[in-house]
C-alpha cells in the first residue's frame, strides 16, 4: 500500500489537497444553487443531485485521507506529509502543513464523520440546503486546517474560519433558542481567541527568523523562543483561555450546553465529535510544547488540574440531573473531555497516550449518541427522556444500537471507552494520585446517568400513545451508524494500532515538559516591518 | 525627482493632482451652476465628478511610482501623501456613486453636493501633504467647510439640519484649540514648519518647555475632535445620523483618514521624541474611545448610529497605531484605513438600498431575513460587518488590518503597548455583539409579514458594493501586495537638494 501511494507522490499533495477540495465543493454547491431554482421539495431532482454531490465530496475527501493511515511514519520525529508555501513573506507568515500521529487520528476522525453527518441531515434539513451544504464543506475545511497548520497565524486563520458556519448552522438550522445559543457560542469562542492572537504575534515577534524578521512557523518559535518566566505564564495563559473555552473546561463550558442542543443533528455531531477535540489539540499541540516551563511550574499544574477534575464530576452529576436527553448527551462531553485534560496535566506517557484515546473515542461514542437523538427527534419531536419509555418493543434496532453506544460512553471494557479512560486513571495516579482517586468516581456516575435514561427511554413500559407506532430506523440510518459501531468495537477490543501511533508524540511531549523550567532569559526582538 | 519648493513652477509640479483636482471642481461647479437644479443635470455633475476624481486617481498613483521627493517646504512630495490621496479619492468615488442614485431617490438635486465632495477632497490631499502647521490648517478648513454644507445637504430634513449645525459649532469649536494649539508652538519653536520646529525642539532642548506641551496637548484635542475620539466624539452620532447616508459613509471614511493622516505625519515628523509627553494622554484616549465606542454602540438600535459609533471604536484602533509611532505604524495606518473604507462602503451602499425614500427604515430590525428576499445585500452587509469586526478570511481585509495595528504596537518594546493591544482585541470582543446582530437578524430571522420589499439596487450602488466586497475578500486571502504598498509609502523627511541652485 505504501509503495503505491509513494508512487502517487501521495504525501507531497495529500494535505493541500485535504483543504482544497472541500473549499472546492463549497463554490460549486453555491453555483449550483444559483442555476438551480429554489425550492424546498425534498424529492425535488435538483434537491437530490445537490445531496449526492455533497456526499460524493466528503467521500473522496475520506476515501483520500485514508492513505494518510499508511503513508504516515508516526515513529518519525520529522513532520509527515509536509507542504511549505510563502504566504505573507513580509510578516515571516508561510502556509506550512504537516502531521503527526496525534494529528493522523483527529484527521481521519473529521473525514469519517463528516459524510456522516451529511446522511444525518439527508430528509430532516429542508430549508437552504445549498447554503447549509457549503457552511458544512468550508468548516470541514476549517477543521482539517486546525490539525494540519504548523503556522501559528495559519492555525489562528484556520480556528476562526470554523466559527462562522458552525454559527450560521446554529443559528439559521437550529433549534427554538437558537438565536441565543449561536450568539453565546461566537462570543465565547472569539473572547478565547482573541487573547491568543496577541499570544501569537508576540511570539511570532520576539521569534525573528535569521533575517529578523519575524517568524511564526511552530518549529521555529518551538526550537527558538527565549521567554522571560512571566511571559511564559501570560502566553500560556492566553493560550489556556482560547482552548479552555473549546474544550471545554468547567468554567467556561456554558456555551455548549446551548449550542448542542438548539444545533441541527449534524451540527451537534460535528460539535461533540470534532470541535471539541480542537481545544484538547490545542493543548498537545500548541500550550503545552511551546510553554512547558508554565505545564511543569506546579501552581500552573495544579489549576489546570483541578479545573479538569471538576469539569469531570460536575459534568457527571448535571448530566445525571438533565430532563432533556440531548443535554444529557452534552454535560456527558463536559466530563469526558475533563478526562482527557487530567490526562494530559497528568504527564506521563501513559495519561498522555489516553487521553489521546479518550479523545478519539468520545469523538466516536458522542457522535453516535447525537445522531440517535436526532433519530428519535425526527420520529417523535422531542428531547425530553420522560416522552419515552418501552420504545425497545417498537424500534428494537435503534434500542440495541442505543444501549451499545451508551455502555461504549461509559467505558464498559470491550468498548472503545474503558481501554482510554483506564489509561488515563492508571497514567494519572502515578503522577496526581489524588486527582486520579476523585475523577475515577465519575465512571461511576456516568453509568448512572447513562443507563437511568437508558432504562427510561427504552425499558419502561409502553404508555404513551405516541410511541406506539414509531417507525424502526431505516437503511439509511443504520449504514450511517455502522462504521461508528465498528470503530466503537475495535478500538475496544483491539487498540494496539493507534496506541502505537500515538505513542511518539506522548513520549516526546512529556519528555519536553520534564526537561524544561520556567526560564528567566531575555527575549530578543524584531520588528514588523 | 527631487523637487526643489522654493521654485514656484516645481511647487505647482509637485502640487499637480491637487491642483488638477481643484480645477476640475471650479469648472464643475459653474457647470452646476448653469442649468436650474433637476434629476439629469445632477446625474450629469456627478458623471463629471467622477471623471474628475478617475483623472486624478490617475495622476496620483502615477505621481506615487515615480519616486518621487521634496526638498524642504512647506508640503511633502513622499509615498504616504499618494498612498494617503488615493485612499480619500477611493472614498470620494464611492461617495459620489452612491451619491447620484442616493440623490436622485431622496430628491436632493442641487448638483453642488457632488462638487463639495471634490472640494472636501482636495483639502484632505492638501492635508496630506502638508507639512507646515498652516497648511495643515488650510487643508482642514477646506475640507471641513465643505463637508458641513454636505451634512445638510438634505434641506427638507431636520435632522440633516440639525446634524449640520451640530457639526458646524463644535468642528469651529475644535478648530479654535487646533489654532491655540499651533500659535502656542510657533511660540514656543519660532516656526510652523514641521521639519524646522523638529530641529528647533532638539537643537534648543525645547522638550520641557511647558508653551510646547500645551500647544502640543491643544493640537491633540484638536485631532481628537476631528476623528471623534471620546470624550470628543459627541457630534459624530448626530451628525452620521444626519447626513445623506453617502456622505456619512465619507465622511466615517475619508474625513477620518485625512485627520488621521495629518496626526501621524505632525506627530512623527515633529514629536516623536516627545512620548513622554504624549503617550500617556494618547494611550488613555484610545482605551476610552475603544471601551466607551463598544458600550455604547452596543445600545443602538439605528443602523447608522450603530455604524456611527463603530466608526468611533475604528478611531481607537487607530489611536494604537499612532501610539506605536513607528515605522510599521504608518504603514499599518494606511493598510487599514483602506480596509476601513472598503468595508464601510459596503455597509452604508447596502444602507443606501435600504433606506427607502425620506431616510426610512433605518432600524436595526428592518434587516430582519433580508437574506431571505434579498441574499446579495445580505451577504454583502455581512461580509462588511465581519470586516469590521476584524474577522479572518470572511471578514477579509478587516483581520489582517486589526494584525497590522496589533502587530506595530507589540513590536515597540519600549512603549508597553501590549496591555492597549489586549484592550484592543477584547473590545473587539465587544464589538461582535453588534456586528453580529446585523449578520444575525438578516440570516437568522425570518422575514415579517409585510415587510416590504427593498428597492431595487441601481447599477452604480451595485458596483460599490461589489467592487467592495471583492477587494476586502482577496485581501483578506492574499495581503501581501497591498502591505508592500503599504510599506513602501512611508512619510520621508524633506531630501537636501542635490544640485545647487544656481544664483
Amino acid at each position: 500500500m505504501n509503495d503505491f501511494l509513494t508512487t502517487l507522490h501521495y504525501n507531497d499533495w495529500i494535505l493541500p489537497a485535504l483543504l482544497l477540495i472541500p473549499m472546492a465543493g463549497a463554490v460549486a454547491v453555491l453555483l449550483h444553487g444559483r442555476m438551480s431554482p429554489q425550492t424546498s421539495e425534498p424529492n425535488d431532482p435538483s434537491t437530490r443531485t445537490l445531496r449526492r454531490l455533497v456526499f460524493a465530496i466528503f467521500s473522496v475527501e475520506a476515501l483520500l485521507s485514508l492513505g494518510l493511515w499508511w503513508s504516515v511514519d508516526t515513529t518519525s520525529t520529522a513532520w509527515q506529509a509536509y507542504f511549505s508555501r510563502p504566504w505573507i513573506p513580509q510578516w515571516g507568515m508561510r502556509i506550512i502543513l504537516g502531521i503527526d500521529g496525534v494529528s493522523l487520528l483527529l484527521i481521519l476522525l473529521t473525514t469519517l464523520i463528516m459524510p456522516l453527518a451529511v446522511l444525518s441531515g439527508w430528509t430532516s434539513v429542508k430549508e437552504k440546503l445549498h447554503s447549509y451544504f457549503a457552511c458544512l464543506l468550508v468548516l470541514t475545511t476549517g477543521m482539517l486546517g486546525v490539525f494540519m497548520s504548523l503556522d501559528l497565524m495559519l492555525f489562528f486563520v484556520m480556528w476562526e474560519l470554523m466559527l462562522v458556519p458552525m454559527y450560521l448552522i446554529i443559528g439559521i438550522w437550529g433549534g427554538q433558542r437558537r438565536l441565543y445559543a449561536s450568539l453565546k457560542f461566537f462570543i465565547y469562542t472569539m473572547f478565547g481567541s482573541m487573547p491568543m492572537l496577541v499570544a501569537i504575534l508576540y511570539l511570532g515577534l520576539r521569534t525573528p527568523d535569521p533575517f529578523n524578521r519575524p517568524s511564526f512557523s511552530y518549529d521555529w518559535i518551538l526550537n527558538h523562543a527565549q521567554l522571560t518566566g512571566s511571559a511564559t505564564l501570560w502566553l500560556f495563559a492566553a493560550f489556556f483561555i482560547a482552548f479552555a473555552v473549546k474544550v471545554p473546561m468547567w468554567p467556561f463550558h456554558t456555551w455548549l450546553p446551548d449550542a448542542h442542543v438548539e444545533a441541527p443533528t449534524a451540527g451537534s455531531v460535528i460539535l461533540a465529535s470534532i470541535m471539541l477535540k480542537m481545544g484538547t489539540f490545542g493543548f498537545i499541540r500548541f500550550a503545552v510544547p511551546l510553554f512547558p516551563g508554565a505545564v511543569g511550574y506546579p501552581p500552573v499544574r495544579f489549576f489546570v488540574l483541578t479545573l479538569a477534575v471538576i469539569g469531570i464530576v460536575y459534568g457527571a452529576l448535571v448530566a445525571m440531573v438533565q430532563p432533556d436527553f440531548k443535554k444529557l448527551v452534552a454535560y456527558s462531553s463536559v466530563s469526558h473531555m475533563g478526562f482527557v485534560m487530567l490526562g494530559i496535566f497528568a504527564m506521563s506517557v501513559q495519561s498522555v497516550q489516553g487521553a489521546l484515546i479518550v479523545n478519539l473515542a468520545h469523538g466516536v461514542s458522542t457522535g453516535a449518541l447525537f445522531l440517535l437523538v436526532g433519530m428519535i427527534y425526527e420520529r417523535r419531536h422531542s428531547r425530553l427522556i420522560e416522552d419515552y419509555g418501552g420504545i425497545a418493543k417498537v424500534m428494537p434496532v435503534f434500542a440495541t444500537i442505543l444501549t451499545l453506544v451508551s455502555l461504549s460512553s461509559i467505558g464498559v471494557p470491550g468498548t472503545n471507552g474503558f481501554i482510554g479512560e483506564f489509561l488515563v486513571l492508571v497514567g494519572s495516579f502515578r503522577t496526581q494520585p489524588l486527582f486520579a482517586i476523585v475523577a475515577s468516581t465519575a465512571v461511576i456516575f456516568a453509568a448512572a446517568y447513562l443507563l437511568w435514561a437508558l432504562q427510561r427511554i427504552i425499558y419502561n413500559p409502553l404508555t404513551k400513545a405516541e410511541n406506539k407506532h414509531l417507525p424502526d430506523l431505516n437503511w439509511r440510518e443504520i449504514g450511517l451508524l455502522a462504521p461508528l459501531i465498528f470503530a466503537i468495537i475495535w478500538l475496544g477490543i483491539y487498540p494496539a494500532p493507534v496506541l502505537d501511533k500515538t505513542r511518539e508524540a506522548a513520549t516526546r511531549l512529556v519528555h519536553r515538559v520534564e526537561t524544561s523550567s520556567l526560564s528567566t532569559g531575555l527575549g530578543s526582538n524584531a520588528e514588523i516591518h | 525627482m527631487n523637487f526643489d519648493l522654493s521654485i514656484p513652477t516645481q511647487l505647482m509640479q509637485a502640487l499637480a493632482p491637487d491642483l488638477v483636482l481643484m480645477a476640475g471642481a471650479m469648472v464643475l461647479m459653474l457647470v452646476a451652476a448653469w442649468r436650474p437644479d433637476s434629476e439629469q443635470h445632477q446625474r450629469l455633475v456627478g458623471c463629471g465628478s467622477l471623471g474628475v476624481l478617475v483623472l486624478t486617481l490617475a495622476l496620483v498613483i502615477w505621481f506615487g511610482q515615480s519616486n518621487l521627493s521634496s526638498g524642504p517646504g512647506v508640503i511633502a512630495v513622499d509615498g504616504f501623501r499618494f498612498a494617503a490621496d488615493a485612499l480619500f479619492i477611493l472614498a470620494a468615488l464611492g461617495a459620489i456613486a452612491l451619491g447620484i442614485e442616493y440623490n436622485g431617490r431622496e430628491r436632493i438635486w442641487s448638483a453642488e453636493s457632488h462638487v463639495l465632495v471634490l472640494f472636501a477632497t482636495s483639502g484632505m490631499m492638501i492635508m496630506a501633504a502638508a507639512r507646515d502647521l498652516m497648511i495643515v490648517f488650510l487643508g482642514i478648513e477646506m475640507m471641513s467647510i465643505a463637508v458641513y454644507v454636505l451634512a445638510g445637504m438634505n434641506r427638507r430634513s431636520t435632522r440633516s439640519a440639525e446634524g449640520a449645525l451640530k457639526y458646524f459649532l463644535l468642528g469651529a469649536f475644535s478648530t479654535g484649540f487646533l489654532l491655540y494649539g499651533i500659535a502656542l508652538i510657533y511660540g514656543a519653536t519660532g516656526s510652523t514648519n514641521l521639519t524646522t520646529i523638529f530641529e528647533h525642539i532638539k537643537a534648543y532642548q525645547l522638550a520641557h518647555q511647558s508653551m510646547l506641551l500645551v500647544g502640543i496637548g491643544l493640537l491633540l484635542v484638536g485631532f481628537a475632535f476631528k476623528v471623534a475620539a471620546v470624550p470628543f466624539h459627541m457630534w459624530a452620532p448626530d451628525v452620521y445620523e444626519g447626513a445623506p447616508t453617502p456622505i456619512t459613509a465619507f465622511m466615517a471614511a475619508a474625513v477620518k483618514a485625512a485627520a488621521f493622516a495629518t496626526f501621524l505625519r505632525v506627530w512623527r515628523e515633529c514629536f516623536d521624541l516627545l512620548d513622554f509627553a504624549w503617550l500617556m494622554p494618547v494611550w488613555w484616549i484610545a482605551a476610552a474611545t475603544m471601551v466607551f465606542g463598544n458600550v455604547a454602540a452596543l445600545a443602538q438600535r439605528n443602523v447608522k448610529r450603530m455604524l456611527a459609533y463603530s466608526s468611533i471604536v475604528h478611531s481607537g484602533y487607530l489611536l494604537v497605531a499612532i501610539a506605536a509611532g513607528t515605522f510599521s505604524g504608518s504603514a499599518a495606518f494606511l493598510f487599514y484605513i483602506l480596509a476601513y473604507t472598503l468595508a464601510t462602503f459596503g455597509a452604508f451602499a447596502v444602507v443606501c438600498v435600504m433606506s427607502r425614500s425620506g431616510e426610512r427604515d433605518l432600524e436595526i430590525s428592518d434587516y430582519d431575513g433580508l437574506w431571505r428576499v434579498r441574499p446579495g445585500l445580505a451577504v454583502c452587509m455581512g461580509v462588511c460587518m465581519l470586516a469590521l469586526l476584524g474577522f479572518p478570511v470572511f471578514g477579509g481585509a478587516g483581520f489582517f488590518a486589526k494584525v497590522y495595528v496589533l502587530a506595530a504596537a507589540e513590536a515597540q518594546t519600549f512603549r508597553h503597548l501590549v496591555p492597549l493591544t489586549v484592550l484592543l482585541v477584547l473590545a473587539s470582543v465587544v464589538s461582535a455583539g453588534y456586528y453580529l446582530q446585523v449578520v444575525r437578524v438578516m440570516f437568522m430571522k425570518p422575514r415579517p409579514d409585510g415587510a416590504q420589499e427593498p428597492a431595487a439596487t441601481g447599477p452604480l450602488t451595485r458596483m460599490v458594493m461589489v467592487a467592495s466586497v471583492v477587494l476586502v475578500l482577496l485581501m483578506g486571502l492574499a495581503p501581501a501586495r497591498v502591505i508592500r504598498w503599504a510599506r513602501e509609502a512611508q512619510p520621508t523627511p524633506p531630501k537636501a537638494l542635490s544640485v545647487t541652485k544656481a544664483p
